[in-house]
């Protein structure tokens, strides 16, 4: 594009201004640009550096074996670690299944000028919008209390957070959906197959990299996500893994959220902690999101 | 003609032509994948249903007039006072401070990564931002109150600013939905025809003029969409307001002291261990679908701008 200021530009007397100043208007307004561009990559050098410096010396293996402890020395993450596994495993097996068949009805069978399709494609932009902090509201009037009463345990936590990323999930399903060319459907209902035979034999395996890389996403953003989890009632100190769907738990953003709030003095100081935390958090997210990008590049099809 | 139609049939090789065999897989697949949408609507319903229901309980105790106007926000003291004004206020502070920041930030990468960047540029450059959206809201919230506040904020105005206060919070929150902002408004611009950018290239303009008079004023719904879902999700950003903003309802514009907001009060409060059915179990509900409510007119609003957008132009 910068190609056209470049040949396009007009002859100088065509405007009644010297050149010299029109050149330099333009450089000054391209360096705020670039300035504008620049202090946002560099508050997100600076973070990645603080994370760094206060909790690399703390990221050790007697951090990731180690369970929640009063005494910030033998303070570790096992517990929180092993509860986010485990939330996260309910939360992909809620929406995978959930997600995938909510974008297949939509992109392959709903009839968009009924009004009750329109309904569910509004509502899921809208549900993509809405605070996270609601969702625990969700979850704890009907997951956690209320009808369901399961307490603040990992099948609760799981769904919340599963409910709260399913809209990511449906949103990347119908987009992986839609760039299967419909000569594929047409040549496979020629040869005689039924609907549901030309998705489940053609279409979904042909979408398979685009969900693929939309369950990652979604998982990245459910690993990190704190709100919710404080409303449900998560406990902040768990010192053990759980074992089960209906066993209390703890997760790795709680844990840092415990660490940071509580009162840090000389004895024992929780900070480097929760950047050692921070710090396996984000590298847990990097590589999902290494994962995704790789998913992306090696599978993706031109049609 | 009926026996005659019956004596040509005969003389045909018998071909039997049935309405196809009826496959009730099929519609019972149907019917899951139903199912399956169905579980968006319910979600909304769920959430519409659980925050009305204690919300109105909630004000059967509490008289309406005194939850809307009221300044005084203590519901938690002996005897409690439930005027929502100050988190509202704290709210919109907040946000506002951040939407400050993200209105040159966002909008400035956006017109940079639209008309400027060359492709290789854009393709580093992108990832970056993505990068930014993908970091979680606590680790903002630690980096706003272990370094933003006492190394930047007091390096800047010294003392008088307290270790929690709504400033830090505001201005972090400001650069976490640069990422919302830019991307939407990079695709608001790149979405202006280029026959826009080339006429008026002819009729004499300059990078700039064509810049800030033709695509941005075209792009301006989609701008402006941007900047309304990103007010929206600072306004429920919860974990940075948590962490960096202090608990403290003020009922003042003081950004240099503590705020709470509604968000805020809802995590810090849930945190604690609350009976169901009590008042203040209540209060959190009642705060939900206030909170609720104002993101929900913001979004419509953003989803309608952005449509009308797409219109024009496709």
């Amino acid at each position: 594009m910068s190609a056209h200021g470049e040949t396009v530009a007009p002859p100088v007397e065509a405007v009644g201004r010297p050149a010299a100043s029109r050149r330099a208007k333009d450089l000054g307004f391209r360096l705020a640009l670039l300035g504008c561009l620049g202090l946002a990559v560099l508050l997100l050098g600076v973070l990645l550096w603080d994370v760094v410096t206060d909790g690399v010396d703390r990221l050790n293996f007697d951090f990731l074996t180690s369970f929640a402890s009063t005494d910030a020395d033998e303070a570790g993450i096992q517990g929180a670690l092993w509860g986010t596994i485990w939330v996260m495993g309910v939360c992909a097996l809620f929406i995978i299944p959930v997600g995938v068949a909510t974008a297949v009805y939509l992109e392959e069978y709903a009839d968009n000028t009924k009004w009750y399709n329109r309904l569910i494609e509004v509502n899921i932009q809208n549900l993509a919008a809405v605070p996270s902090i609601v969702y625990g509201i969700l979850g704890l009037a009907f997951l956690v209390r209320g009808p369901l009463g399961l307490g603040p345990v990992v099948l609760a936590g799981g769904l919340t957070l599963g409910l709260l990323v399913l809209p990511v999930v449906i949103i990347a399903g119908r987009e992986a959906i839609r760039a299967v060319p419909p000569s594929i459907r047409e040549g496979s209902m020629a040869l005689g197959a039924t609907q549901w035979q030309t998705i489940w034999r053609q279409v979904l395996p042909a979408a398979i990299p685009g969900i693929a890389t939309g369950v990652i996403l979604a998982l990245s953003r459910a690993i990190g996500e704190t709100a919710p989890l404080i409303v449900i009632g998560t406990p902040v100190f768990v010192a053990f893994n759980p074992d089960g769907l209906d066993s209390s738990f703890t997760a790795m953003p709680i844990q840092i959220f415990d660490w940071i709030s509580r009162p840090s003095n000389d004895v024992n100081n929780y900070l480097p902690l929760a950047a050692a935390g921070i710090l396996l958090l984000m590298i847990v997210l990097i590589c999902m999101n290494a994962i995704a990008i790789w998913l992306r590049n090696r599978y993706e099809q031109k049609w | 003609m009926e026996a005659s139609a019956r004596a040509e049939a005969r003389g045909r090789p018998e071909v039997i032509l049935r309405t196809a065999r009826p496959r009730y897989g099929e519609k019972v697949i149907k019917g899951l994948l139903v199912l399956a949408a169905s579980i968006s609507v319910l979600t909304t319903t769920g959430i519409v249903l659980s925050l009305v229901e204690e919300t109105v309980q909630f004000f059967g105790e509490v008289s309406i007039g005194d939850y809307l106007f009221g300044t005084d926000w203590t519901p938690l003291f002996n005897p409690p006072s439930f005027g929502v004004l100050p988190i509202v206020l704290g709210t919109f502070i907040v946000s506002g401070i951040g939407v400050l920041v993200a209105i040159p930030l966002g909008l400035g990468a956006a017109i940079y990564l639209s008309e400027y960047a060359r492709p290789r540029v854009r393709k580093t450059i992108k990832p970056i931002l993505e990068l930014l959206a993908g970091v979680p809201t606590i680790v903002f919230g630690y980096f706003a109150l272990t370094f933003f506040t006492p190394e930047i904020l007091r390096g800047l105005f010294g003392d008088q600013v307290q270790i929690f206060n709504g400033l830090s919070a505001g201005i972090i929150v400001g650069f976490l939905i640069v990422p919302t902002v830019a991307s939407i408004s990079e695709d608001a611009m790149s979405a202006v025809p280029q026959s826009l950018r080339e006429g008026a290239f002819g009729l004499g303009g300059s990078k700039l003029q064509v810049t800030l008079r033709v695509v941005f004023p075209a792009a301006l719904s989609g701008i402006v969409a941007s900047l309304v879902l990103g007010l929206s999700r600072a306004v429920g950003e919860t974990m940075v307001v948590l962490i960096a903003a202090g608990q403290q309802p003020q009922w003042g514009a003081n950004v240099f002291n503590p705020m709470e907001t509604m968000t805020v009060f809802i995590g810090a409060t849930a945190k604690g261990d609350i009976s169901t059915g009590s008042l203040v179990y209540k209060t959190i509900f009642a705060v939900g679908m206030t909170l609720f409510v104002i993101t929900l007119i913001m979004n419509l609003f953003s989803i309608r701008f952005v449509r009308k957008y797409r219109q024009v132009y496709e």
